[in-house]
């Protein structure tokens, strides 16, 4: 079948092609679990070398590809043409500055998240036998969910929250911290819930819920928000995730 | 020109760039990470199954047993002492990754959790033994992860996206690295004491590729061009289990579930192959015997695929079959809970369910056995007796220890990077400390920068992906997993032209700076075609079956003459290079030497090189 990809383009470097644009190829012999980023590569091979996007893993597990697909933000190598259709629009995600073509400024998105302390902290000594510390699997599932995040910005670039005060963490910064508030074994809960206490922080959500069906690893972005909210108005984050809600 | 100044320069920040980056930090030095991607897009994100580790957490286990395997595993090309420091050092690796924080799964007694792998046993091979740690089945993205946020906890010094495309060797040594600034098409030099190579494999020579686009291989091919011999290239992984079509990995700790491999008779057709290991015999011989199926008309649909079924009935099936304990059968919320990645690749690429059909699983270009060479401390090591380039390191899939022998075990690639990084980063940091720094000579970007400029102003015909294509279907059909000295010559052959065309009739649309990734891709095609070249052109000499390399016309292993690593070294000329090939550099056997120290008898030595039977 053909497939027509209409592309939102820049080059800031080409007289004229400062400004966004719009440009449709066409592409023949596709089939219909072709995925989107084999297609967008088939372009950029075949047709225009200048085409540019990030791309690594093509499997879904690397976060490069994330872009704006019929108006909705997914990975481009997780998405079938079966599940687009014969015209495809293509645009880079928003909320962060447009580079060239799909590539975007990903700097405001890493510098939100390394806001939030994303990294484990226990100062006591570890555990004089020399072997791991101990943790129940009920409680290594709390967090489950949140361990999922590859950082893909999916989430945060779909949030009119952030679209509107980019300052705000965004969903993937809060995910990251929530993967560490609620690890048992993490001492630092109360300095980050201080971070996100902060105007800038999770107030800023608004339960738009668009970061969850954004994630292209279905992690449950919004409710991990709200366990982070709770948490902040408990002032503890013991008994926030009951072990029966887990999946 | 911009110049930065650090003393420990580690180019690629994959797990084992990032261990080395944490450890030589740690241990006090000025350490910036150059890396072309974005630290968490590395491809050790995408390791599923597990790090093996013998901690004994479920089953009786020992290092020793876990250096057997090695060892039986890379079919007795691997380097004894260095598999046994790989062994041992692996348990505190792995307790030092749980200390950071890493969220393994747990046991009923809140231990690290741990599966069955492929070529994994007790007691030299007594019995299948669960030694890999997992956390689910995205082992790689918590070890990424961690590590990645470790390094911003200690504040490493990260240059993203900073693609690296030279090194600076000055009387032998090495001074630092050229790359090219993404973002705007800059030159920077980063001057060093020590460079540090984790810069990944090169699966991108193959069309059916478990790999990254990013994995084309820069880091070795640019050693290579700077004198540096590459070791035991001719040994390459294809893993049994990739999609159909696709090559996307399918983790081999499906089948350490119980998952088995069915042909088109609905056969499990391993117990033929491997009646005791069956499916979880070591990867080269169980893709061997999918091609076999093949070749026999039994693969599914006679399309050159075959099933790997995971759904409970089936595996509960031969676990009453086998006598397991009834604790050890699975149901559907067992698969989705310990396979939740594997189940969203088949639902969202094949529109599969693995807990109610089979997947279509075909042998996918996975993992580089050779690459730089270097000794147990990531130093790298020019010559077959082991001299040291001073200032330069390796580590991970781009480096030989050589751990991995003719055949790595599955959860192995994290083992090494994990253990040699951080052994590399400890060494490295020592090494800065007391190193002189070299002074940079004249214009040290001049080459490369040239190199660069034919390719940006080239006004020939052929699109690099189309080239690109060509060499990835050449070596898919010519020195995949079964070769001849015929397919062999003729993959020589293509890739002889593909060269040519690529030195005299390349072309790129994009003249720009910024982000010019057609201009980058053309000078990665440049790095995967010496590799394939380097692999190829070793392959051809070594007239043996041995691990990974599957020849038709020399079927034996054979100890008398091959039991040797080889080295090809490249005369630095790009467009139309002479290689060299040796197999001077003796296999390490030391562990077996000291059996024989100790009297054993020939039927009690665990280490002497025997025929491997799984």
């Amino acid at each position: 079948m053909d497939v027509t990809f209409r592309i939102r383009r820049r080059n800031p470097e080409v007289p004229g092609k400062e400004k966004p644009y719009w440009q449709e190829f066409v592409l023949s012999d596709v089939d219909p679990t072709d995925r989107v980023l084999e297609m967008l590569h088939r372009i950029k091979w075949e047709q225009d070398g200048s085409l540019s996007l990030r791309r690594s893993c093509a499997h879904g597990v690397c976060g490069s590809d994330a872009m704006r697909i019929n108006g909705v933000n997914r990975l481009a190598c997780k998405m079938l043409i079966q599940d687009v259709g014969e015209r495809v629009q293509v645009e880079p995600i928003l909320g962060l500055p447009v580079i060239k073509d799909l590539i975007v400024d990903m700097e405001p998105f890493f510098d939100h998240y390394k806001q939030v302390m994303p990294f484990f902290v226990n100062d006591n000594p570890v555990p004089e036998d020399g072997r791991e510390r101990l943790q129940t699997q009920e409680d290594r599932e709390l967090f489950d969910d949140s361990t999922k995040c590859i950082l893909c910005a999916c989430c945060t670039t779909s949030c009119p929250s952030f679209w509107a005060n980019d300052h705000y963490v965004g969903p993937a910064a809060i995910v990251g911290a929530h993967r560490f508030i609620f690890d048992t074994r993490d001492q630092a809960g109360k300095e980050r819930l201080d971070v996100l206490s902060e105007p800038n922080g999770v107030w800023r959500c608004r339960t738009i819920f668009n970061c969850t069906p954004a994630c292209p690893r279905d992690i449950e972005v919004t409710k991990a928000i709200g366990e982070v909210k709770l948490a902040i108005r408990k002032g503890a984050t013991e008994g926030i995730i009951r072990p029966n809600e887990v999946q | 020109m911009k110049v930065h100044k650090h003393e420990a320069i580690i180019v690629g920040a994959g797990g084992a760039g990032l261990m080395a980056a944490l450890y030589a930090s740690k241990a006090g030095a000025d350490v910036a990470v150059v890396s072309k991607l974005y630290p968490t897009r590395s491809h050790t994100g995408a390791a599923q199954g597990g790090i093996g580790a013998a901690l004994g957490n479920l089953d009786e286990d020992q290092p020793i047993y876990h250096t057997y395997d090695t060892v039986k595993g890379g079919d007795y090309l691997t380097d004894q002492a260095a598999a046994k420091i790989l062994a041992e050092n692996a348990v505190d690796a792995v307790i030092e990754l749980e200390h950071m924080g890493l969220p393994f799964d747990r046991t009923s007694e809140k231990r690290i959790s741990q599966r069955r792998f492929g070529g994994h046993t007790r007691n030299f091979g007594e019995e299948l033994v669960r030694r890999a740690c997992h956390a689910a089945d995205r082992t790689g993205h918590m070890i990424l992860q961690t590590l990645y946020q470790q390094c911003i906890k200690n504040e490493v010094h990260f240059f993203d996206e900073f693609q690296v495309v030279d090194m600076i060797v000055v009387d032998g040594a090495v001074a630092g690295v050229i790359a090219i600034e993404l973002g705007t098409g800059e030159f920077h030099i980063f001057h060093g004491k020590a460079s540090f190579f984790a810069s990944g494999g090169w699966g991108r020579c193959w069309s059916v590729t478990s790999n990254a686009h990013a994995l084309t291989g820069d880091g070795a091919a640019i050693a290579l061009r700077r004198g540096v011999p590459l070791e035991d290239m001719e040994f390459f992984q294809f893993h049994p289990t990739g999609i159909y079509r696709m090559g996307i990995l399918i983790t081999e700790g499906v089948r350490g579930e119980g998952g088995v491999l069915i042909n088109s008779v609905g056969e499990r057709f391993m117990e033929r192959y491997a009646p005791s290991a069956k499916d979880l015999a070591s990867r080269d011989v169980v893709s061997r015997a999918i091609y076999l199926e093949t070749r026999e008309g039994r693969s599914i649909k006679n399309r050159g695929y075959v099933h790997l079924d995971i759904r409970p009935g089936t595996v509960n099936r031969y676990f009453a079959e086998e006598g397991r304990d009834r604790n050890d059968f699975i149901d559907d919320a067992t698969v989705e809970r310990k396979l939740p990645d594997i189940l969203d690749f088949c639902r969202t690429y094949l529109g599969v369910d693995p807990v109610k059909e089979p997947m279509p699983v075909q042998p996918t270009a996975h993992y580089a056995m050779g690459g730089i060479p270097t000794n147990v401390d990531a130093e790298v090591v020019i010559d077959a007796a082991g001299t040291v380039m001073p200032g330069l390191y390796a580590a991970g899939e781009t480096a030989c220890v050589s751990v991995h022998g003719a055949n790595r075990l599955g959860t192995n690639s994290l083992v090494d990077l994990v253990v040699f990084g951080r052994r590399g980063g400890m060494s490295m940091a020592e090494f800065v400390k007391q190193a002189d720094w070299k002074a940079l000579p004249a214009n040290p970007e001049g080459e490369i920068r040239a190199e660069f400029d034919r390719i940006r102003n080239a006004t020939g015909k052929s699109r690099s992906g189309e080239l690109r294509a060509k060499m990835q279907e050449t070596m898919m059909e010519n020195i995949g997993v079964f070769r001849t000295q015929e397919t062999m010559q003729r993959g020589i052959d293509d890739l002889a032209e593909l060269r040519e065309r690529f030195y005299t009739d390349i072309q790129i649309d994009d003249k720009a700076h910024v982000f010019n990734t057609d201009l980058m891709e053309a000078w990665e095609l440049g790095a995967l075609l010496d590799l394939a070249d380097v692999t190829a052109r070793t392959a051809i000499e070594r007239e043996e079956s041995r691990g990974a390399h599957s020849r038709e016309d020399f079927k034996e292993r054979d100890d008398e003459n091959w039991l040797a690593h080889s080295l090809i070294s490249h005369d630095g000329v790009l467009a139309d290079p002479t290689y060299t090939v040796s197999f001077d550099k003796p296999v390490d056997l030391s562990l077996w030497e000291e059996e024989i120290a100790q009297g054993l008898p020939e039927d009690k030595q665990k280490f002497r090189p025997k025929a491997r039977v799984y």
